[in-house]
């Protein structure tokens, strides 16, 4: 299929996409990444829907999303498998989850999981400030804007003071992604490393639902 | 700005236009006019902390109900943050020297493994704002500099914050420490920050959780109204 485009999934998401049973209900920001892994490993009982990525910027309102898109799909499917991580919602992802009586995938974020859960947090690497390819795609609509930057440069080291490092997660290999993020890190005045990630825990987890 | 706003010359205002005037360029985050309209307040013979509650503190006011309301967002809260900051750092030593009355003293920090400080900056801002005494601790504090800090400052308040969801749970590791050495019941425990919730903040044993800055003031004055309540009828 057509990869969608990434204005499309940062700010609508993406309608079920697939004749599967089984529905995999993501963060738009891992659509690409979900419908590469889906497409190589042949799962063609998994239908793709992804809320709007966007909902990164404003945690608080992806459980109420989420809670929505189950319940508007649920007839239509199998089984719902949840793909965000805790993304920032305290732990209340997990438990509306569990009220829901659907799965999850595990950790705390996108950037652990591509990681692998276990390496993240064993790195332990509290200053440093995280990309995956999609964020690095939509940088400026993720962290630029938000934050102000293009209107106010001087807040800069207010919100990235205490960072030291950008660590660009890469799920392809794509020197042109390679050269934005180490402008990014310019950007943001902090050190850059480079980080191929591949699919990491996501494949593991989506895996378990094939 | 428009031209009509630039040509206003902040020292022709009387009192009134003047905190009217202080207002507008708090919200628009303009530090210059307000450390100019600081100054000439107090050139007027305001006492500092009529300045601080009544010119500062009320504009950051309507910001922050702004901020909660979602007309302003974070970029523009950091402004005028900064340009409150600039009349404060006058007003300061001020305040120290008329003796201004101090509602309580509050210890802040950021907790371990955590580095992000705008939220605990803004609380602790307001908090200096409303009267309080705040130590700072920065970002990234273990049980044992919150600890040395309480023994040192013995402070009212303590208060933290996270930013993750991965570093919120080391609140109710400092929370048990503190039940442990049987000084949990001294403090009051305030804590913040996004992921956090009214809900995590019960779960851990804090007194409260705050979701701004605005609420944090609110609740740390009643907390300090209950205790000299305590102490009056003890």
């Amino acid at each position: 299929m057509t990869t969608p485009d990434d204005t499309t999934l940062r700010d609508e998401g993406l309608a079920p996409v697939g004749a599967g049973r089984v529905l995999l209900l993501a963060c738009g920001a891992l659509a690409r990444e979900i419908l590469a892994v889906k497409e190589s490993n042949g799962w063609d009982h998994m239908t793709l829907a992804c809320l709007p990525a966007i909902l990164h910027n404003t945690p608080d309102k992806i459980v109420p999303a989420v809670r929505e898109a189950v319940s508007k799909h649920k007839e239509n499917f199998d089984k719902i498998f949840v793909v965000y991580a805790d993304c920032g919602t305290g732990g209340l992802l997990k438990v509306a989850c569990d009220e829901m009586g659907v799965e999850m995938v595990e950790g705390p974020h996108c950037y652990s999981f591509y990681d692998g859960n276990a390496e993240f947090e064993a790195r332990g690497e509290v200053t440093s400030f995280f990309l995956t390819d999609f964020l690095c795609r939509q940088f400026d609509a993720f962290v630029t804007k938000p934050l102000g930057l293009d209107r106010h440069p001087e807040l800069r080291d207010l919100y990235f003071g205490n960072y030291e490092k950008l660590v660009y997660q890469a799920q392809q290999r794509d020197p042109a992604l390679e050269e934005k993020a180490k402008a990014c890190a310019a950007f943001l005045g902090l050190e850059y490393e480079y980080r191929f990630t591949g699919y990491g825990d996501l494949e593991t987890a989506l895996t378990s639902q094939a | 700005m428009s031209d009509e706003e630039d040509d206003i010359i902040l020292s022709e205002l009387d009192d009134e236009e003047l905190v009217a005037q202080m207002f507008d360029d708090l919200y628009d985050g303009l530090k210059e006019e307000i450390e100019e309209g600081v100054n000439i307040l107090l050139e007027r013979k305001w006492e500092p902390y009529d300045i601080l509650t009544k010119a500062l503190v009320g504009g950051m006011t309507i910001v922050g109900n702004d901020f909660r309301d979602g007309i302003l967002f974070v970029p523009e809260v950091l402004l005028a943050a900064n340009a409150m900051k600039g009349g404060m750092a006058i007003l300061k030593p001020l305040l120290i020297e008329t003796g201004a009355p101090r509602v309580g003293k509050m210890v802040i920090g950021t907790v371990k493994g955590d580095i992000h400080d705008i939220g605990k900056n803004l609380v602790g801002m307001m908090m200096e704002g409303a009267g309080f005494e705040v130590i700072d601790l920065g970002i990234n504090n273990s049980v044992e500099t919150y600890f040395e800090a309480l023994d040192t400052e013995e402070p009212d308040i303590l208060g933290m914050s996270a930013l993750l969801t991965t570093t919120m749970p080391y609140m109710k590791v400092v929370i048990d420490q503190m039940v442990e050495k049987g000084i949990r019941d001294n403090y009051t425990v305030l804590v913040g920050g996004a992921p956090l919730n009214e809900e995590f903040g019960k779960a851990i044993g804090a007194d409260a959780y705050c979701r701004d800055a605005a609420v944090a003031v609110e609740t740390a004055k009643e907390f300090m109204t209950r205790k000299h309540n305590q102490l009056a009828a003890g």
